[in-house]
């Protein structure tokens, strides 16, 4: 044999698992699980997204949304969206994201209308959910936008006037940077040796301890 | 827990000393022993029949070990149905967590799923959109893969300055198990992904309907639905039947009790992923989608909850972890990051998976400053946490994987602390 034609050879065999590779392989098809109906999904498929795709049909109004909000709602997160005891804060807290005390609200820290609906939709009221209808979901959420003065009194939200709603904190948010801005915690030769000056202490979690008492008895899960 | 977490408020209480109490009332105290049972007396187990086989039908730990369980911090959430309870990682030895003890994270309680009514729907941009019954998952083909759960919350009491007495509260958002389950890609090529689908959205069947969008090329590189931990089926609180293995990713995107996975062209901005699981800098803007956990460690024992008994020779034990990679290297600090020494990692070193390291030393009484430091395989150093605080400050909540200090002092007692 040549020496050309087994460099050809030696080259070909080489080049043939790359080309298997290139050669993208099909999935095996197992025939396990059925084709789900358009019905099944539909009962589950309650996701929205923020350009309003997966919005149902119904309206509800702010008006409409206060009584809901005072039934079902204020018990936990305040007449105005204030919180009732730990339970989440709905209202208020614009301009505190940059201060020691952030207060991440509705208005002050969702970016999207959606964050807010899909939530709403799928876990509240708590204890209770997927309980409302289209309507009172509608309704309930236009009244939260309206107690962070983010719609008026006279707002009634549905899919058509989705597009309306500007969240004041939709620029907010960055994607995940660490990569960069944390580059310097990438350092394959850390410090063994006199790496600082001599340490001191500057904290105790005995001072503000809150270390759960064991022998504490509960006086109930909810507050 | 960080929902509604109170942390500018907490409930001030008396120094309870607790486990540390035992070391306050002298180093070489331990408890006592009863003579009748000790040579050259004959303990009355060595005499008398015990139980028999199957009056245990599901065996639990020695009635001597009831202090070992999972334990909450009641100020922290509002309810117990949305909130967590933390693992005894000072209890613990190895790299497994025991199924029981493992980390609770509920956002509207334990869902109890009946598995003959489980079903998984996968819809959305696929060729064929899916049902799937619970045997019909076990059917597929299936792998085994050990991994760590990291809540992104995991450490985020300690943002602000050294807070909870324990290592079970400060680092005890983490469990270590094996998962048995069918890799998500096999799952989503049953379906058939179209070309424009990117992103998915996995959601949980509990009452919280927990839902997160999962970059699609995460899902075909390592995720697996899972249907058993560590040998046995999925316990309720992980998600039984049926969770989402998402390996070093932090923990909320794990969604248990998993439903339905949608695949769309983009992400769905979901509340958690908003106004929860987003990193809020300084400047009042926040990170988003800060998936991976970065490497981690911490000393499980000494620690609060595990004082020093005795003086002479001491076994320091604790774990580490990464979500980027394996972990490659643990250092050591008794001066409080002044100086370091490697120390030994023993058993498995696998991908995105705790490892066990022990450092030995001897201790006379003097005042001791622990700290460990986790190296990945990508180069990455655990830092400290005032490098991490000049780069986030300190209202991002998650992703506190900062450098934890504990204070041993002459009684054995140990405490969290901060340095400087």
């Amino acid at each position: 044999m040549s020496k050309s034609v087994s460099l050809i050879i030696a080259s070909l065999l080489l080049a043939s698992p790359a080309l298997a590779q290139e050669k993208k392989a099909t999935p095996r098809n197992y025939g396990i699980g059925q084709v789900a109906t358009p019905a099944q999904i539909a009962g589950w498929d309650i996701d929205v997204r923020p350009d309003g795709a997966g919005a149902p049909p119904g309206k509800g109004s702010v008006k409409d949304g206060e009584k809901i909000y005072l039934e079902k709602c204020a018990a936990c997160h305040g007449e105005f969206g204030e919180s009732a005891g730990r339970w989440p804060q709905l209202a208020q807290g614009k301009g505190t994201l940059a201060s020691h005390d952030p207060v991440k609200t509705v208005g002050s820290y969702f970016p999207y209308l959606s964050s807010v609906f899909d939530y709403v939709r799928r876990a509240m009221p708590f204890g209770d959910a997927q309980s409302l209808s289209n309507d009172e979901l509608y309704a309930v959420v236009a009244f939260v936008l309206n107690l962070n003065d983010i719609v008026d009194d006279k707002f009634v939200l549905s899919r058509e006037t989705w597009s309306q709603v500007k969240m004041p904190n939709e620029n907010g948010f960055y994607d995940d940077d660490r990569e960069k801005a944390e580059k310097a915690f990438w350092n394959s030769k850390p410090c063994m040796k006199d790496c600082r000056p001599p340490v001191r202490i500057t904290g105790h979690a005995a001072v503000i301890d809150v270390t759960p008492d064991d022998k504490t008895p509960r006086t109930g899960g909810v507050e | 827990m960080t929902d509604e977490v109170d942390s500018a408020n907490p409930t001030r209480r008396r120094f309870m000393a607790g486990a540390a109490g035992l070391a306050a009332a002298g180093v070489a105290s331990t408890a006592q022993a009863d003579p009748k049972n000790l040579p050259p007396n004959v303990a009355g187990w060595s005499k008398t029949l015990g139980d028999g086989v199957a009056v245990r039908p599901y065996g639990h730990p020695s009635k001597f070990e009831k202090d070992v369980i999972r334990r909450d911090v009641q100020w922290l959430t509002a309810s117990r149905e949305s909130s967590v309870s933390f693992t005894p990682l000072h209890e613990l030895d190895g790299i497994i967590t025991p199924n029981g003890l493992c980390f609770e994270r509920h956002h509207s309680g334990i869902a109890e799923v009946d598995p003959n009514d489980y079903r998984l729907i996968i819809h959305g941009l696929v060729d064929k959109p899916l049902i799937f019954t619970l045997e019909d998952i076990k059917r597929l083909p299936r792998v085994n893969r050990i991994y760590f759960l990291e809540c992104a919350a995991n450490s985020g009491m300690e943002w602000r300055g050294a807070q909870l007495n324990g290592c079970q509260y400060t680092h005890g958002m983490i469990h270590t198990v094996q998962y048995t389950g069918v890799p998500l890609k096999l799952l989503l090529e049953q379906a058939g992904v179209k070309s424009n689908g990117k992103w998915l959205l996995v959601e949980g069947g509990d009452a919280s309907g927990l839902d997160r969008s999962l970059p699609l090329s995460k899902a075909l590189d390592d995720c697996l639905v899972a249907y058993r931990q560590n040998g046995e089926m999925l316990r309720p609180e992980q998600g039984y039947p049926v969770r989402l293995v998402v390996p070093g990713w932090q923990g909320n995107i794990w969604i248990k009790w998993l439903r339905r996975i949608e695949v769309g062209d983009k992400r769905w901005y979901t509340r958690e992923e908003t106004a929860k699981y987003t990193d809020l800098m300084e400047n009042g803007k926040a990170r988003k989608f800060t998936f991976v956990m970065d490497a981690k460690s911490v000393i499980t024992s000494p620690s609060p909850q595990m004082p020093v008994k005795r003086k002479g020779f001491q076994v320091i034990s604790g774990l580490a972890w990464s979500g980027r990679g394996k972990i490659k290297r643990v250092d050591v600090s008794l001066d409080g990051g002044r100086n370091w020494r490697t120390a030994r990692i023993d058993g498995p070193v696998l991908d995105k998976c705790c490892v066990r390291f022990y450092a030995e030393a001897e201790w006379n009484g003097e005042p001791w400053l622990l700290q460990s430091r986790a190296m990945d395989d990508t180069g990455y150093v655990q830092p400290s946490k005032d490098d991490l605080r000049k780069i986030r400050g300190v209202n991002s909540i998650y992703h506190n994987n900062g450098i934890q200090t504990w204070a041993l002092k002459s009684s054995g007692e140990v405490e969290n602390v901060e340095v400087g």
